[in-house]
């Protein structure tokens, strides 16, 4: 199960960033996994409170955007959707085509609560 | 970005004092950066080491038990000779590869990985410091056996092989997408089993493999027999020619 080195990997990389922004916690972070990344979101899920428990990110809520698997045609032209073992275009039916989203495996974005405005009990209105 | 309150609602705004009543739930940090930045990373820097050395690298993966020692023992064989070979062994436990390695004549590392599913940057890395590179055209990175996780974990290497004997059945390429568009070459192995096994077949196998959109050549290939062997040899000579070396004892072998 790689996922555990993703997200040991995905954890320090949460980490340093919420550092340099000055977040004593994390409460929300964003993947985009795609079904030809090998990466498989549920286990994401599971292996991430694991490796997060006792840091920052311990609780945090993990967010997966999935792309869709999608082609791009180099004998028509034309861009459809596909299934991630039958990379075919839909429009002509060729197998040379170039992938255009679906093997995505990125940190998108972090949401850090807002620490500075409960630390100096401001809010704005 | 607000300077008072660090929220990303601009600066327009009257703080007070109290409880936080902010509309969004926290500040957003936008990152964009594959999961395995890290990984990437030492990888890019592996790949400069052996591009500075001049040496040609293919990660070897499969399933365990495809063959895939047993086509570098022929291998090695084959080019004694012409082109050194050095290879790094991954396996969960035992020298026994690496041993095999070195009695067909090459230098080896092993690394052993206890659990770990797969190979990564900073285990090649450290198995570097082992290796001595001086001379050698070729190293093998042999993976993990195992058909899912080795494929996403770039190691710095310039090719990837993928290996299908013909006993695990034709459908592979089709059951595991994610390592078999990895492939820049499917070598389908023991062959001298085919008859055996009785429902293998290599067209079937390519099709599959076709529907990936992978263009890669697929070689049939049996390390018993020295069947495919050829082809298999000057798929890696060739290769090894077209990336860009520098001068030195490669380049006279691979032009000799």
């Amino acid at each position: 199960m790689h996922e555990l080195s993703i997200c040991t990997a995905l954890l320090a990389r949460v980490l340093d960033v919420a550092a340099a922004e000055g977040g004593k916690q994390v409460s929300n972070i964003t993947l985009c996994i795609g079904p030809l990344s090998g990466v498989e979101p549920d286990q994401l899920r599971l292996a991430f409170p694991i490796v997060a428990r006792g840091t920052p990110c311990e609780g945090a809520e993990i967010n997966i955007e999935c792309a869709p698997v999608q082609v791009h045609c180099k004998t028509c032209g034309e861009t459809s959707v596909a299934r991630p073992n039958r990379l075919l275009c839909a429009a002509c039916g060729a197998w040379r085509v170039s992938l255009i989203s679906g093997d995505e495996m990125r940190l998108l974005r972090i949401e850090l609560p807002d620490a500075a405005c409960a630390n100096t009990e401001l809010s704005h209105v | 970005m607000c300077d008072i309150c660090g929220c990303v609602g601009g600066t327009n705004h009257v703080h007070v004092a109290g409880p936080a009543i902010h509309g969004a739930k926290g500040r957003p940090v936008e990152i964009m950066q594959s999961l395995l930045h890290d990984n990437n990373h030492q990888a890019a820097h592996n790949r400069g080491h052996f591009d500075a050395a001049g040496v040609f690298v293919v990660n070897l993966m499969s399933s365990p038990g495809s063959g895939k020692t047993s086509l570098l023992e022929t291998t090695i064989r084959a080019l004694r000779g012409s082109l050194t070979v050095a290879v790094i062994e991954g396996d969960l436990e035992t020298e026994n590869d690496a041993r095999r390695i070195r009695e067909a004549g090459a230098r080896a590392v092993q690394i052993t990985t206890g659990n770990a599913c797969h190979l990564d940057a900073a285990m090649v890395h450290a198995a570097l410091h082992a290796l001595d590179l001086r001379g050698v055209d070729i190293l093998f990175i042999e993976n993990v056996g195992n058909l899912v996780c080795p494929a996403s974990f770039d190691l710095g290497q310039h090719r990837n092989v993928v290996l299908l004997s013909v006993t695990e059945g034709d459908d592979k390429p089709e059951k595991y997408p994610v390592m078999f568009r990895a492939a820049d070459l499917v070598a389908v192995t023991k062959l001298d089993l085919m008859d055996a096994v009785g429902d293998f077949e290599p067209a079937r196998a390519e099709n599959h493999l076709r529907k990936l959109a992978s263009d890669a050549p697929m070689l049939k290939l049996s390390a018993r027999s020295g069947t495919g062997l050829r082809l298999w040899i000057d798929w890696l000579v060739s290769e090894l020619k077209t990336k860009s070396h520098g001068p030195g004892a490669l380049q006279a072998a691979i032009h000799g």
